[in-house]
């Protein structure tokens, strides 16, 4: 189970350069009638809007819209449920049997049937098709032949092994080892099924995509818009409750944010920091303000020569412990984030896993112990550290200097910490995947799907693969390994819980805020919500 | 203002001519136009300077040191002089106008107002915006003026030999500068900065120089043109100057005005540069303070707290401010149709 | 003169290869591009090796580049890493950001040469003064402050306009845009053109002129402002590139998708194709540029002559 970054970086993106954007892209224009439409702020998706090659935000919008899955995780509560699958069980939770509901079609008139996820999903673990989200697939038996993980091997046969059709409304996945929480990751965009169009004429259907969602495309601009409408064919129950809506690509939030107080604009799902003091004074109550499954930490490169030394935890548990997280959310965040006291995210609920203070006093601002802590431990390595994040995307500059100066404050020291930028997130990206870090660096982690294990694994497991810090304990590893196993969820939540008590200890990352979605609306729309993945419900959204 | 205020139609010490007063038509104009007194200082010179390149050999009074008499008596001069001195002096020694740490932060006074002991308010991280401004003063001043003198000097040098000698000189100088200016400042920034670890001022300013000359190359090379028809300078080179000669007596002084003007102007725009690239993540390094690092921070929160912009930009002003009226000082002095 | 311009021209073609090389180069330079394309995610080796060689990143750098300039000359631009081809990316970027640039260029000429004039005539004047001043803010406040603010006056406050710029960006959508990106070259514009008049306001002709007994109007145009004009039409043209290229943070004022957008996305995704071929358009613009300016020079000082 990668884990599923897919907004991580796209979060950071968003706040500065993709701000999102609306106002009739070019179809309705200015404020006034809008006809049932709502005008959405939008970015410009980085890569092309295939599901398994979309990793960011504002491309899976767009597939949110236009396709629906097996399963659809519950805009309100999270929950992973059947959505076209009738039904999806295992008897040894490894080979599943997966049915159909019937009479479910793309826009285009094709059936959704099995050949749709069957195909789909043999093309999106295809190593030739190098798509991004590919790894989604690797639980899958016969990966390995499809997308081989060495570079430079090439693949034996593009036709994932497991997966076996049995008839038009039934087919089965194999996996290559238990793995029981399988069918709660299905409602990801990458299992999305696909029509035979998208084969048969794929650039076409890069033009204008076409999927089995709520709303179709009626016109795609590349780096201006996207115009959907209502799709009256839609078979499931979460039909649009709007006539469409036109995406409008803006590459800065706040001008989203003036076209949304010109009028001009419905919805701006991205508060630029800047406006967070007047955002209530100039909405009022058509401001949201709602936890979203994001995390954000500051991770250790635990590699380094620095940070692998036996006290090196307990200077992680004292800087964790000189960070005003409180503060900081208020002043800089202006609340749109909450101190973290553990790993995982307010969203997944207490029966998910999510526990309130589990990091205890460690995760607790306490300026003199992290002092004393720090200097019992020796005392920073060197002196003094250096935080690192990149300057291209999101406006990292302002928190990550906070939390210097609160670091600072509580050593006594002014230049004990540091900021450190990095001009371009690849070049940052670059640094992490080629462990060159030497000192600490910003992280974040936006759940792929609402699971405690989404949030634990993929970072902290060893060799994980979103495991930056390159942690590895062998009883957190243990304890991930007997929670996956488990039998029932409470349990399998229980475990999981454990193994997080073992990052209070070596502290791989600070846990430091979650982060909550904003977004504001004109009062031309009303029933506007955002899911927990931060994204707004479009097709709940009312037009007056 | 200052700046406006022109010494030479006043100079005392060169009397005018009582027999070519302004012959501007009076009343002819409506009433502001002053060109009465433009034609005083106009002719006041008279056409003195066509002998110049052939006067007298035996002690020339030089340009430079006539230019250097002027400017110590022109009050622009002055008060320029005294404000870029101020600035020097709160580079060196900041601390003797501000007792407080400028890195020192307290979060909880974030974009607050001013109060006893803080009279400018405080920024996003609760520092004192007094004690920044006064600590930025030496990067920024630094960078600006650093970065200028070697644009300048560079471009102009360049510029200046590719306009007075023309051909494939110029054709070279003149395409290479082309494809300089085609090198995108964030792209430049990554590749050369991003590799600087400190948080020295000096990349940055090798950066602005390496990118900023082709812009003063090019001004440079057009007023050398121009000037080098001249008519005075047709005539040295027909009484056979060097090439150095007529490059430093003649050409230089009028063609200087425009790279004076350029310059001074782009010195506060480097300040402003030295900015975009710390948003970059390549600019200078913290805990480095500057006026363009606070400026650029500020912007984002014009809403919420402009005097956070406020000050650090007034005393970006206040530093163009000192250089335009030294620019204008200088270049009056240098003008040789003043002589 | 003819020669002249075709020795020009001709000169395009070692700036057009170099121009390549070097931005390739420096494209290169700012490292693998394919990592970031995870997002935060740890690349798998396989798929990323199967990108680089999906988009010939892995070959060597002079492979890579006679590879790209190979394509070129077919017309093949490449491709952004959102699918777009770079070509379409261009053209549709381009006329905007043309349109941009007219705008903007027309308010250097008209403002700020007027207010030159009016400066350099009355050197002292409060006119002057007021001039200074405004000078010294255009200077020291970013584009981004004093462009949100116009943007928050005239689009929410006023509603004479709309904030954003629609798609299409029709030139009158981008007048205030442009305002916004002439406000820094405003002030270099003034200050060059007020220099040249006082200058010139003492030079042989403009006495000559005047004791003739002309009409001010054409002492100012005729004599007056066109021996003015050589450093200010120079400045233009190369003000011409920072317009056209650096324009990132008006366009994001007011949403415009033009080159300076385009060209830093492609840098910050370090996309090559996207980054050479806008810089590569973009010099050969300034040629142009340069050419005209040398042009104009002959034009406005007619003792200036090319061979």
């Amino acid at each position: 189970m990668r884990g599923a970054t897919r907004v991580k970086w796209a979060a950071g993106a968003v706040v500065v350069a993709l701000a999102a954007g609306a106002c009739g892209g070019g179809s309705s224009g200015g404020g006034g009638s809008t006809n049932g439409i709502v005008r959405a702020s939008w970015g410009d998706p980085q890569n092309p809007l295939e599901p398994a090659d979309t990793n960011e935000v504002q491309g899976g919008k767009v597939l949110d819209m236009i396709f629906r899955g097996l399963k659809k995780y519950n805009p309100k509560t999270a929950a992973a449920e059947n959505w076209i699958a009738q039904s999806i069980t295992s008897t040894d939770s490894q080979t599943f049997d997966i049915k159909l509901k019937s009479g479910w079609t793309f826009s285009n008139g094709e059936p959704v049937n099995a050949d749709s996820f069957i195909n789909a999903w043999n093309y999106g673990a295809a190593l030739k098709n190098a798509q991004l989200n590919a790894s989604f697939f690797a639980p899958i038996a016969g990966y390995a032949q499809v997308h081989p993980d060495a570079t430079g091997a090439s693949a034996v046969t593009d036709k994932l092994s497991g997966l076996h059709k049995v008839s038009d409304t039934e087919f089965t996945v194999k996996l290559s080892s238990k793995f029981a929480l399988f069918p709660d990751t299905l409602g990801y965009s990458a299992f999305y099924p696909l029509p035979q169009s998208f084969f048969t004429n794929h650039s076409a259907w890069l033009a204008k995509p076409i999927g089995n969602g709520p709303y179709e495309i009626s016109s795609y601009t590349k780096g201006t818009g996207m115009n959907l409408v209502k799709w009256d064919g839609y078979k499931g129950s979460d039909a649009a409750s709007n006539k469409g809506v036109d995406l409008r690509v803006y590459t800065d939030n706040n001008t989203a944010y003036t076209d949304l107080q010109a009028g001009n604009l419905d919805l701006v799902d991205d508060i630029p920091a800047s406006q967070l003091k007047n955002v209530k004074n100039d909405l009022g109550s058509r401001y949201i303000n709602v936890p979203a499954g994001i995390i954000q930490t500051i991770a250790f490169p635990l590699y380094s020569s620095r940070w692998n030394t036996p006290n090196s935890a307990k200077i992680r548990q004292g800087l964790s412990m000189a960070i005003n997280r409180q503060q900081i959310t208020q002043q800089i965040f202006q609340n749109t984030r909450t101190p973290a006291s553990d790993w995982t995210s307010p969203v997944l609920g207490d029966a998910g896993g999510f526990k309130q203070g589990l990091c205890g006093q460690e995760c607790t601002y306490n300026p003199s112990k992290a002092k004393q802590v720090i200097a019992q431990a020796g005392g920073l390595p060197g002196g003094h550290i250096t935080i690192s994040y990149n300057a291209d995307t999101g406006s990292h500059k302002e928190w990550v200097d906070a939390v210097c100066n609160s670091i600072n404050n509580a050593l006594g020291n002014n230049t004990a910490c540091v900021g450190a930028p990095v001009g371009t997130f690849a070049d940052f990206r670059n640094k992490i995947t080629n462990k060159q870090q030497n000192d600490p660096f910003r992280a974040g982690w936006q759940m792929d799907y609402p699971l405690i294990q989404d949030f634990l694994q993929p970072q902290y497991y060893t060799n994980a693969s979103s495991n930056d810090s390159h942690y590895s304990n062998a009883n957190f590893d243990n304890l991930v390994n007997q929670a996956n196993a488990a039998s029932s969820s409470s349990e399998s939540v229980s475990k999981f819980q454990d193994a997080e008590k073992q990052l209070v200890i070596d502290m791989p990352a600070i846990p430091l805020w979650y982060q909550n979605g904003s977004a504001g609306y004109s009062s031309n729309v009303s029933n506007v919500f955002l899911n927990p993945f931060s994204v707004p419900v479009y097709n709940e959204i009312n037009v007056k | 203002m200052p700046d406006g205020h022109d010494p030479h139609g006043h100079d005392p010490l060169e009397p005018i001519d009582p027999s070519q007063g302004p012959i501007a038509p009076a009343g002819g104009y409506g009433g502001g136009f002053d060109l009465a007194n433009a034609d005083a200082e106009t002719l006041e010179k008279g056409p003195s300077h066509a002998q110049e390149p052939g006067g007298p050999a035996g002690k020339p009074r030089s340009l430079w040191s006539d230019a250097w008499r002027d400017l110590r008596r022109n009050p622009i001069f002055i008060i320029s002089a005294l404000i870029i001195l101020f600035l020097v002096f709160i580079s060196l020694w900041p601390g003797t106008i501000a007792t407080q740490d400028p890195l020192a932060a307290n979060l909880a006074k974030a974009q607050a107002g001013p109060e006893a002991g803080h009279p400018f308010g405080f920024d996003s991280q609760g520092r004192d915006v007094y004690t920044r401004v006064v600590y930025g003063a030496r990067a920024s001043v630094t960078v600006g003026v650093c970065a200028t003198l070697g644009v300048v000097i560079l471009g102009s040098i360049l510029g200046g030999l590719a306009g007075f000698f023309v051909g494939w000189w110029d054709a070279v100088l003149s395409r290479i500068s082309d494809i300089f200016f085609g090198i995108p400042v964030v792209l430049g920034g990554l590749v050369f900065l991003s590799v600087v670890t400190n948080s020295s001022v000096w990349p940055v300013i090798g950066f602005m120089v390496l990118l900023g000359w082709p812009q003063i190359a090019r001004i440079a090379r057009g007023s050398v043109i121009t000037a080098r028809q001249n008519d005075y300078v047709q005539a040295a080179r027909a009484l056979g100057a060097g090439n150095s000669r007529m490059l430093l007596r003649h050409i230089a002084p009028n063609a200087v005005a425009p790279v004076i003007v350029v310059g001074t102007i782009a010195l506060g725009t480097y300040i402003a540069l030295e900015a975009t690239l710390s948003y970059l993540g390549v600019g200078l390094k913290p805990p480095t303070v500057s006026w363009g690092i606070d400026i650029s921070d500020a912007s984002s929160q014009i809403r919420n707290a402009p005097h956070m912009l406020l000050w650090p930009a007034g005393a970006l002003s206040l530093t163009v401010l000192a250089f335009i009226m030294l620019g204008d000082a200088v270049r009056d002095a240098l003008d040789p149709k003043l002589r | 003169m003819g020669r002249y311009v075709i020795r020009r021209l001709l000169q395009m073609i070692p700036v057009f290869i170099g121009s390549t090389f070097l931005i390739f180069f420096m494209v290169y330079a700012l490292g693998d591009p394919v990592a970031a394309l995870f997002g935060d995610r740890a690349p798998d080796p396989a798929t990323a090796a199967q990108i680089r060689h999906d988009l010939y990143l892995d070959h060597s750098l002079p492979a890579q580049y006679i590879h790209y300039m190979g394509n070129l000359f077919k017309g093949d631009f490449g491709t952004a890493f959102n699918g777009q081809s770079v070509l379409q990316l261009m053209g549709d970027a381009f006329p905007v950001t043309i349109r941009l640039t007219i705008v903007a260029i027309i308010f250097e000429i008209i403002i700020g040469i007027t207010l030159g004039v009016l400066t350099g005539m009355k050197r002292g004047k409060p006119v002057d003064t007021g001039v200074l001043l405004l000078t010294l803010v255009v200077i020291s406040v970013p584009t981004f402050v004093t462009g949100y603010v116009l943007q928050y006056i005239f689009g929410v406050q006023l509603k004479w306009t709309a904030p954003s710029v629609s798609p299409s960006a029709p030139f009158n959508e981008l007048i205030l845009p442009g305002l916004v990106l002439a406000l820094v070259s405003l002030a270099y514009v003034t200050r060059l053109t007020r220099t040249s008049i006082a200058e010139n306001t003492r030079g042989d002709y403009v006495r000559t002129a005047v004791a003739k007994g002309l009409p001010r109007r054409r002492v100012i145009i005729r004599h007056l402002l066109r021996n003015s004009l050589i450093p200010v039409v120079t400045f233009i043209g190369t003000d011409i590139g920072a317009l056209m290229g650096g324009a990132i943070v008006t366009e994001r004022i007011f949403n415009i998708h033009g080159v300076g957008y385009n060209l830093y996305q492609g840098i910050l995704r370090n996309n090559a194709p996207t980054v050479v071929g806008f810089v590569t358009i973009l010099v050969l613009v300034f040629l142009i540029a340069n050419l005209l300016v040398d042009l104009l020079y002959a034009v406005l000082d007619p003792r200036i002559r090319y061979a």
